[in-house]
């Protein structure tokens, strides 16, 4: 259990679709994610990644939200 | 008044068009998160009644710590609200029903207004409005805020709620009920409602700051909270808000219905692809921005400002010269309009063309959502300089005018990005100071003018993110800064919107130029007429203007433009950016003709200045301390004297340093 490391919304590439698991406790504002929907067994489709390489694009519960990866590193996930 | 209501709604929901639609209000709408960033009043008439209708910020929920959350959230528990007219976008049904419950349960009348039902039926879902409405056991309104539409269905269902109990809807299940109960009868604060339950339950101690209670038994209620949540498997900061969700979800899934396959990309995911393309994100964006400021201040702008001078010169200018002479005023009179108000208020107006085609872009960047898109792109560079995406659009803003840019300050989420935003935001050049570069421009750079005016807009971008390197090291270390952002989808910004949007900001400036401007041409005129025994003078040096100004042109001698009327021509700039320009005709007495004053200032100013002086001069007004409109907002966004003060002592010394640099550097190459 304590070797695999958990997989997060980080991790997931543009065109994958995953299932939110849980949320760290290390994002300030981690209220603020769980406000926009962000909860617990919500799909979240990873739209793309900005040209920078961050934030990233993500498509949740009808629409658009952008994040940057230090937050989605907070987001534990599950594949579909 | 017989009836308040005030317009609560997630951002990009429709708010500002429903208050425009409600009130025949020409507030301005964008199409990114946080256009109404104060709380505004209109008033309007419904069947005989006087209504009064307060749109608030647009937010996402109640229970975060922003500066609109907590402006609406105030408003909402303590104003004397008869109901609240929840606007919902429908097109995005799951998240803004989220604010709908922590609404309903503040325990206010609400009616929602359900918009964008045409965007809705162009995907091909259906609403069942009826078993929304039950779901919830508050009246649902469907409307189109953007054509006018439902407008007399909602505020009959809003008069039928006047006064109404609320009902609450079945959103927890028991267990969390009973824990939210349960807090409500042993919290030891009064008076204690169930809102301020609900946040206990998810904050504990935090949730009852600046109540007076026993922190002996407001311990053992967070103990026994704590204890009760542990069988939920569940962190207590999440469990209200899943419990929410799942609450909607269960309705949505009920109500909603599909008659097309709905994993159709739509038109705007189609433009989001090419404008946030991986490659093609970056040239577009420079594209656009290029174009934005080429519009404005090149060939169109040029072209729209010619017909323009003429227009002020021939028929405005020469018509109240010609008037005062066949009446016969008397000479100090003639000469305090033509000389002093025309003069200055003219010069500042023969700018307006470039000013308001700038307006008119940014109104489009923001009304069609690209904003938003322009945030994401740049927040990886941005974050470099201690900023975040999010500061790019006060920062853009700030091309227009700083005050807003610094009010857009609020869509930042922390304290820390939000501060240092405002203190380099006034380093973009606003749309008040480019009249001076136009005129020092047009007097010494005569073949590369386009080329010199660029490189001052390209300096206070290059000051601003130099600016965020150090300061963020300085003044706003600690918390790490955050971007969490909507992307709206695109729209297509209607004409009515636009015009409300730039002639909301072309208002300010004629009605700046008309009187703050216009007040301090004539105050200048009179005191650089007069000296200190209030008799007339010849030579204006002898003037009260010119002694104080002789005592202050030293401060500006190592920059090289230390002459009595150039250094008063600044200080007077801090009423406002447009009068340097303004005073410099009437102090130089280019008089009635100074509308041309590009040309007619030129010989004057070539007398006291050189071209490296001049440049020194145009980084000076670019980076000193903005206006005292500007200083205000800062005062009052940052709500502490300190770090105003902190900010605009900041950008005058930068101000002063640059154009040190700048003078001294280029005599010591000899370029002067």
């Amino acid at each position: 259990m304590a070797t695999t490391k958990m997989l997060t919304l980080k991790d997931i590439e543009p065109g994958q679709v995953c299932i939110v698991e849980g949320l760290g406790t290390k994002s300030i504002l981690r209220k603020r994610i769980i406000d926009m929907g962000v909860t617990i067994g919500t799909k979240i489709e990873v739209r793309k990644l900005a040209p920078l390489g961050d934030p990233m694009e993500i498509y949740i519960r009808g629409y658009h939200l952008s994040l940057r990866k230090a937050e989605a590193a907070e987001v534990v996930v599950r594949m579909v | 008044m017989d009836l308040h209501i005030a317009l609560v709604g997630n951002p990009n929901s429709g708010k500002t068009t429903l208050f425009n639609d409600l009130t025949g209000s020409t507030q301005y709408v964008g199409n990114w998160p946080g256009v109404t960033v104060e709380k505004k009043t209109g008033k309007m008439k419904y069947e005989g009644k006087q209504i009064q209708v307060t749109d608030l910020p647009g937010i996402y929920s109640f229970s975060t710590y922003s500066l609109e959350e907590v402006i609406a959230r105030e408003f909402v528990e303590e104003g004397a609200i008869d109901v609240v007219v929840n606007i919902v976008d429908a097109s995005n049904l799951q998240r803004n029903l989220f604010l709908s419950l922590q609404l309903i349960e503040m325990k206010k009348p609400v009616v929602i207004a359900l918009n964008m039902m045409d965007v809705l039926e162009s995907r091909g879902v259906t609403l069942d409005i009826a078993a929304l409405s039950e779901a919830l056991h508050v009246p649902v309104v469907p409307i189109v805020a953007s054509k006018g539409k439902g407008i007399d269905e909602l505020m009959r269902a809003v008069e039928a709620t006047v006064g109404k109990e609320v009902v609450l809807p079945d959103v927890y299940h028991s267990d969390v009920e009973s824990i939210i109960s349960e807090i409500e009868r042993k919290l030891p604060i009064e008076p204690c409602s169930r809102t301020h339950a609900i946040r206990f339950l998810e904050d504990g101690v935090v949730a009852t700051v600046g109540h007076a209670m026993d922190p002996l038994a407001l311990a053992s209620l967070n103990q026994w909270v704590d204890e009760k949540v542990s069988k939920r498997l569940m962190d207590r900061d999440m469990i209200i808000s899943d419990e929410k969700y799942s609450f909607i979800t269960s309705i949505t899934d009920k109500i909603t219905s599909n008659t097309k396959p709905s994993e159709v990309k739509t038109t705007s995911d189609k433009i989001d692809s090419v404008l946030t393309h991986k490659y093609l994100a970056i040239p577009i964006f420079l594209l656009i921005m290029f174009g934005v400021f080429s519009m404005a201040f090149g060939p169109v702008g040029a072209f729209v400002k010619e017909y323009f001078e003429i227009f002020i010169e021939e028929v405005v200018i020469s018509g109240i010269a010609g008037f005062l002479v066949s009446v016969g005023v008397s000479e100090w009179l003639y000469s305090l309009v033509v000389d002093g108000i025309l003069a200055g208020v003219g010069s500042v107006l023969s700018f307006l063309p470039e000013i308001s085609i700038l307006f008119l872009m940014l109104s489009i960047l923001e009304d069609s959502g690209y904003m938003a898109r322009a945030a994401f792109i740049m927040d990886r560079l941005l974050r470099r300089f201690g900023l975040s995406g999010r500061s790019f659009i006060p920062m853009i803003m700030g091309f227009g005018c700083t005050v807003p840019a610094l009010m857009a300050a609020r869509t930042l989420e922390s304290e820390r990005d939000r501060r240092l935003t405002m203190m380099i935001t006034p380093f973009m050049s606003c749309g008040a100071r480019f009249p001076v570069y136009a005129v020092f421009a047009a007097a010494f750079f005569t073949d590369s003018q386009p080329l010199v005016v660029f490189s001052i807009y390209l300096m206070g971008i290059l000051v601003a993110v130099i600016s965020g390197i150090i300061l963020k090291r300085f003044v706003t270390k600690g918390r790490v800064s955050s971007f969490i952002m909507e992307l709206p989808e695109y729209r297509l910004p209607t004409i009515k919107n636009l015009w409300l949007h730039t002639w909301d900001r072309i208002k300010g400036f004629i009605i700046k130029a008309g009187t703050i401007i216009l007040v301090a041409m004539v105050v200048i005129w009179f005191l650089q007429s007069y000296d200190f025994a209030f008799a007339m003078v010849e030579d204006s040096a002898d003037s009260i203007f010119g002694r104080l100004g002789q005592a202050i042109a030293p401060i500006f001698v190592p920059l090289g433009f230390g002459e009595w009327r150039a250094a008063m021509s600044l200080i007077v700039g801090l009423i406002a950016k447009e009068a340097v320009v303004g005073t410099l005709g009437v102090l130089y007495g280019v008089g009635e003709t100074a509308v041309e004053s590009p040309e007619l200032l030129t010989g004057p100013l070539k007398e006291v200045f050189t071209p490296l002086s001049a440049y020194a001069f145009m980084a000076f007004t670019l980076l000193y301390m903005p206006c005292i409109a500007a200083f205000a907002t800062m005062k009052r966004e940052m709500n502490s004297w300190k770090w105003t003060l902190i900010a605009v002592g900041y950008q005058t010394g930068v101000a002063w340093f640059v154009a040190f640099a700048i003078y001294q550097g280029g005599i010591w190459l000899q370029l002067g």
